[in-house]
């Protein structure tokens, strides 16, 4: 058997083209940087980690301070990758390094109005409810917590997703983190509840401690079980 | 403007057509046009209650029918002669109630009428919802007990979801009505306290009727308590009750019979 000679690696250069943001500032820079973070704020995804250019031929050193303005825009999260229309003589001419020669220009790029994605709006943290539930109403409620400012009736029921707050009388049956929570807690202003369940692990008002009822409680789920303990 | 009002409270027995009749007697007398219409189908009462049994000709089934109109089938008091009743049927059931029906006839009563009282039936199916439907306010008439108070509550649920009111996202103005009380065994912890059932029910109150016997006399004689015995405890707070829905500001006592001398020494052991 004769070894096949491995060929030696060859050198090779391939070649990519980016499109580089150009950002020239102009006086007053306070305005001017106001406008950008606006810009940031509407379309998050335009600047952030692009190549970016500043061209400081619209403005001199009386007018900023230009190595702070130029760290401003680094400390944005773009990647200033060069700064060219510098006068050699300015403070921080030297540490900017000598500008990226040709680049041909493509016209002024149109800052999105927005992202073509927004943000979804943030979730509504939980539900109020400002008025007592009666006997016989049911609240569920599986994306997070239930607050109630009144009281729960006898015969009423309440299901969270997350914690439960009621802010009057617990006379009803609350269930919280029916959803798989166990982290989930029941907190009432006066206990005087049916039924207590968080997880899947209840505890009806027989086994409820006597001296806890007509008191401030919370009840939460530690190692399987529910534990109750007064708030006042 | 005509107001329509309801007298419920899901448990029966506790005092609706006394109430309705009662209120719905002293409105009267205050010159006021009043109709009482019954709408238990099938278990009237108010025609007793107020004494009108032996007039009933037509009654609401027949309007909501078309078999009879309306001036037909109103029955005015012989003693007030601004109250009238608008008799439920003994011979048929809730089913022959329909809403269509129901709504027109209660159109036709607002344009005659200063005040529609619309005695509910107990429970809380259709004759109890069709009752509360085109309500203003609610008269939620309960006991001093725990079972009372539980089915008040879920009465007040309904009248906050199932009225037309309630439907088109305004909001019912519900009064407590609490009937039967007794002073005496309130204090002794055999019955919830006012204070108890305020704060379950979380209602502003409209009156306190004390259990008398007033109430049950009247009742046998025909005569809403208002106008049998007006002097009696139990037809001062009625008449209290139906100035404060008027808007009046009335002080809230619990008012007591007036007890002879005899009466004040023995009157405790018989209870």
């Amino acid at each position: 058997m004769t070894a096949v000679p491995r060929s030696s690696p060859v050198f090779r250069v391939y070649g990519r083209s980016f499109l580089v943001l150009v950002l020239r500032p102009e006086p007053p820079v306070e305005v001017w940087l106001a406008e950008l973070d606006a810009q940031v704020a509407r379309s998050p995804a335009f600047l952030e980690s692009k190549p970016v250019v500043v061209d400081l031929a619209g403005v001199t050193a009386e007018d900023a301070d230009l190595p702070g303005l130029v760290r401003g825009l680094q400390g944005r999260g773009m990647r200033v990758i060069a700064v060219e229309g510098a006068d050699p003589s300015w403070a921080g001419a030297a540490e900017w390094g000598r500008p990226i020669p040709g680049g041909r220009s493509t016209g002024e790029v149109e800052a999105p109005a927005a992202d073509a994605e927004p943000a979804p709006p943030p979730e509504a943290a939980g539900l109020v409810i400002d008025e007592p539930v009666r006997s016989g109403q049911s609240i569920i409620y599986p994306k997070g917590d239930v607050t109630i400012i009144g009281s729960v009736a006898s015969g009423a029921e309440v299901f969270a997703g997350g914690s439960v707050h009621v802010y009057g009388t617990l006379r009803g049956r609350v269930v919280a983190g029916f959803t798989g929570n166990p982290r989930a807690r029941v907190f009432c202003r006066r206990l005087e509840a049916e039924l207590v369940a968080i997880d899947g692990v209840y505890r009806t008002a027989d086994d409820m401690d006597a001296a806890l009822r007509g008191r401030a409680v919370q009840a939460w789920l530690d190692g399987g079980s529910i534990v109750m303990t007064a708030l006042d | 403007m005509a107001k329509v009002l309801v007298v419920t409270s899901g448990k029966g027995g506790v005092g609706k057509t006394t109430s309705a009749a009662a209120l719905g007697a002293a409105l009267a007398q205050s010159g006021l046009n009043v109709v009482v219409v019954d709408f238990d189908v099938g278990l009237r009462n108010l025609d007793l209650v107020m004494g009108a049994e032996r007039r009933v000709v037509f009654d609401l089934v027949n309007v909501i029918q078309g078999d009879a109109k309306l001036a037909q089938a109103l029955i005015r008091d012989k003693r007030v002669d601004s109250l009238s009743l608008l008799p439920a049927s003994q011979t048929r059931d809730k089913d022959a109630l329909t809403p269509e029906g129901i709504a027109r006839v209660i159109a036709e009563l607002r344009e005659k009428f200063d005040w529609v009282i619309c005695d509910s039936p107990a429970g809380i199916e259709r004759g109890a919802t069709l009752a509360m439907r085109h309500a203003d306010q609610a008269v939620v008439v309960t006991n001093p007990e725990v079972s009372s108070v539980r089915d008040s509550d879920r009465i007040i649920g309904l009248l906050d979801s199932k009225t037309e009111r309630a439907e088109r996202g305004e909001r019912m103005e519900k009064h407590l009505l609490l009937t039967r009380y007794d002073t005496g065994r309130a204090n002794r912890g055999e019955m919830l306290k006012t204070e108890d059932v305020l704060e379950i029910l979380s209602i502003p109150l409209l009156g306190i009727i004390p259990e008398s016997q007033e109430v049950l006399r009247a009742s046998n004689l025909g005569s809403p308590v208002t106008l049998n015995n007006p002097d009696s405890a139990p037809a001062r707070a009625y008449a209290d009750a139906a100035r404060r829905l008027r808007g009046e500001v009335v002080p809230m006592v619990v008012p007591e019979e007036k007890r002879g001398f005899v009466q004040r020494l023995f009157g405790r052991r018989v209870a």
